[in-house]
């Protein structure tokens, strides 16, 4: 059994291999990594002078000049991509002002924009955006159509992201019946990994293939993550016979040390990984409409066949078939001569990998933080009460609603800053009306 | 390093305001978990509740304080009821989940960009706070020698400890008459109770209420305290903080919240004051191994540690019984 179980995962990262290899080609490193230090990020782009694949033309060598309370506290010029980074030193509100007379003559300042744009730095690093329409005519800037596109993309590539997560999450949870508060930190973990290894990789020879490298890296060390947890933590305390709430209570513990053990290495700048990080679309990605960048089209078909993988696993093969065995009925299973604690081991090591898979994804879609884990974390719960807890099928659908959900609810009315909001809001409607989910078994829950 | 100092410094965390706010978090959690056997994982929602309901209707709606002050009151008890009819039928993994995505709801409800107006965005909401202020009756502070408090700390802890000792006499009345008595065997067994023909949802209707209004309480002392309320101060940190208080103090014991969550911000101040000092400037722990920064991130591992470990070595904590915690999944 355990032979089966090692050839699946080698089929999972070979799969991972052939499928990232295929794709370097096309990819090359686009964008310098931002410096780890807090700043604020301006981007200035002509909307109406478009290039071939309808790029907005990036402006060059307009001066910034950042004040705070009046004071001015820093200054910058953009560079070729159109892009400026001024550091700050402190969070808090800043205003960002345009000096008219650098920009390229031609270029005039939309109407509907003036030359300041103010800023709340709240993030450690250099995520803190500010934006100046250029050349946009109001109508043009919130079309409906090409909105829904970019949030649909989006939203595709967040689903599948957390279809993996909670894909995790329910073998672990089908197994042993624990709501695993850590499992965010365990995609953070994963993430971090790729970043870690990516710098190791990314300035000898492999540097071409140090990202999928990381990556694997990361997901074999994940499932060994998650073998350790259970042999170390969990095993006992399941042999102890503690019960799944004081359980789920030390997993709360575990998230908070970890989460915070994490931040002691890691500290909590923002970072992203040396590769398939830039936002230009290429028309060689081009499906349903859709244009995919290169990171968004590796992200989706990575999901797409792992998820696969795991799912035709479970449904055919023996260990898969234990693993649902011993999720609908650990009793009866223990009886037939399944051997219950080597199963566990098994859906621990699985679903640890696989969520270590979704951190990876989703340090190439969004950047890496040791708080990410955290915050999505309560939209993994989403999913899977969405779709049902502890059934597999259930947390592929909850998890692409959700996903979209999360993306589109923008579109709809949901502050942008608060995505999270609407998931939540969905699954507390959702154990209102029908608390197995969608595709669970109806069962007493109170 | 001087030893004085760190135990000056955990003293004075440990009786000062910011501990009272978590022993009234950690009486409401102890009704729900301790007596109930409700898993509120969002205790941060209710205290918020009472910091916001105080702030906002003083503040945005320009009422009286007094009205305030019962808004702070009135908005945990309705957030009990909307959070408590669609989860007190589920199960206890659900309910805690339901309960830690409300209280995140709600923090990103009042910090968001686009509620600025009425509750003040990631800024917060502040000047509400003078008549509290104003009805200080001390003329200076208190210096007891090793921990002293500033004139304003003196008003606050005063009456912060009152109403902690209020709540207690509430909770040891209520625990001891034949209505906590029914709260203690639902959590022992619902279908028996359910089977004696008592209505087992509206007893954790009115427990999930009760122990709300008292951590709403705690935001109200939290608003007054530091005369701003500000959402990053309710976190998912500030119920896990409660939590570890009433482990370690005994879940199910009147006077648990209070000698736990004592004796925990007296140990996590401690080692926070050991370890800023000993890292950093001046300090005996190299920089390589531990840089400012990183000491100030010594107390919550410290906080996940011992939530892990309590829970598996003493979930009865100091003062409870191990028979009466002997809480499992139904």
């Amino acid at each position: 059994m355990r032979k089966r179980l090692y050839r699946v995962l080698v089929a999972l990262i070979g799969a991972l291999m052939v499928l990232m290899v295929g794709s370097t080609v096309a990819a090359q490193a686009t964008e310098t990594p931002p410096p780890d230090a807090t700043a604020i990020q301006v981007t200035l782009q002509d909307e109406a002078n478009k290039d071939a694949q309808g790029n907005p033309k990036p402006i060059e060598g307009v001066t910034l000049v950042v004040t705070k309370d009046g004071d001015k506290v820093g200054e910058g010029v953009t560079d070729a991509k159109g892009v400026a980074i001024i550091e700050v030193e402190e969070l808090g509100k800043h205003v960002v002002s345009l000096d008219e007379k650098s920009l390229p003559s031609g270029t005039v300042l939309d109407e509907n924009t003036k030359n300041e744009a103010t800023v709340q730095v709240r993030f450690q690093g250099p995520n803190n955006r500010a934006i100046f329409p250029i050349g946009v005519t109001a109508g043009e800037q919130s079309s409906f159509g090409k909105d829904l596109a970019q949030n649909l993309r989006a939203g595709i590539v967040f689903a599948l992201v957390l279809c993996l997560a909670a894909l995790g999450f329910s073998l672990i949870f089908g197994t042993t019946g624990l709501s695993n508060f850590a499992h965010g930190e365990l995609l953070t973990f994963g993430a971090l990994m790729a970043w870690t290894f990516d710098q190791l990789f990314k300035t000898g020879g492999l540097a071409t293939v140090s990202v999928i490298l990381a990556g694997i890296i990361a997901v074999v060390l994940g499932g060994v993550g998650g073998y350790v947890q259970d042999k170390v933590l969990w095993g006992p305390l399941r042999r102890r016979g503690t019960g799944l709430i004081a359980m789920m209570i030390v997993s709360i513990g575990l998230s908070i040390f970890l989460r915070y053990l994490y931040q002691y290495f890691y500290s909590s700048s923002t970072r992203s990984v040396s590769q398939y990080s830039g936002q230009q679309r290429e028309e060689h990605w081009y499906y349903l409409g859709l244009a995919f960048a290169d990171r968004e089209a590796i992200t989706v078909l990575i999901s797409i066949v792992t998820i696969t993988v795991v799912c035709l696993w479970l449904a055919k093969s023996r260990m898969g078939k234990a693993m649902r065995a011993v999720s609908d009925n650990p009793a009866l299973a223990a009886s037939s001569g399944l051997r219950v604690d080597g199963v566990i081991t098994n859906a621990w090591v699985i679903g640890a990998a696989l969520t270590a898979l979704s951190g990876v994804l989703y340090a190439l879609t969004l950047q890496v933080n040791v708080f990410m884990g955290m915050r999505i974390l309560l939209v993994i719960f989403a999913a899977v009460t969405l779709g049902g807890l502890g059934t597999i099928w259930g947390s592929l659908v909850g998890s692409l609603v959700i996903g979209l959900v999360y993306e589109l609810g923008p579109l709809f009315g949901v502050p942008t800053s608060i995505k999270e909001v609407g998931p939540l809001l969905i699954m507390i409607v959702i154990l209102l009306v029908r608390p197995q989910g969608i595709l669970g078994r109806k069962e007493r829950l109170g | 390093m001087d030893i004085l100092d760190i135990l000056r410094a955990a003293l004075q965390q440990a009786l000062g305001p910011q501990a009272i706010v978590f022993v009234l978090a950690a009486i409401g959690l102890n009704i729900h978990f301790g007596y109930t056997g409700l898993l509120n994982f969002g205790q941060a929602g209710f205290v918020a509740a009472g910091a916001y309901g105080m702030a906002v209707t003083v503040v945005t709606f320009d009422a009286p304080f007094w009205i305030g002050v019962l808004m702070a009151i009135v908005a945990p008890l309705v957030l009990a009821v909307i959070l408590g009819v669609p989860t007190l039928r589920l199960r206890a993994d659900y309910l805690a989940i339901v309960t830690i995505a409300a209280a995140e709801v709600l923090r990103f409800v009042f910090g968001a960009v686009e509620t600025k107006d009425t509750f003040g965005g990631s800024n917060g909401l502040n000047g509400y706070a003078k008549p509290f202020q104003e009805a200080n009756p001390f003329s200076s502070g208190l210096d007891l020698g090793i921990v002293s408090f500033g004139r304003n700390d003196l008003w606050s802890l005063t009456v912060g400890w009152a109403l902690v000792a209020l709540c207690c006499l509430l909770v040891w009345a209520l625990m001891r008459s034949p209505w906590g008595r029914v709260l203690r065997s639902i959590r022992e067994d619902e279908d028996a109770v359910r089977s004696l023909g008592k209505n087992v949802f509206a007893y954790k209707m009115q427990a999930l209420a009760l122990g709300g209004v008292i951590g709403g309480l705690g935001g109200l002392f939290l608003a007054l305290k530091q005369a701003s309320v500000v959402p990053s101060d309710y976190s998912t940190l500030m119920t896990f903080y409660a939590f570890a208080a009433l482990l370690l103090g005994g879940a199910g014991r009147v006077m648990g919240p209070v000698i736990g969550a004592f004796v925990f911000w007296f140990l996590i101040a401690g080692l926070g004051s050991f370890f800023s000092q000993s890292a950093g400037d001046g300090g005996w722990i190299p920089e390589v191994i531990m840089t400012d920064t990183q000491a100030s991130l010594i107390r919550y591992i410290m906080l996940g540690l011992a939530i892990m470990l309590l829970m598996i070595f003493r979930p009865q904590g100091i003062i409870g019984d191990r028979r009466e915690i002997a809480i499992d999944g139904r």
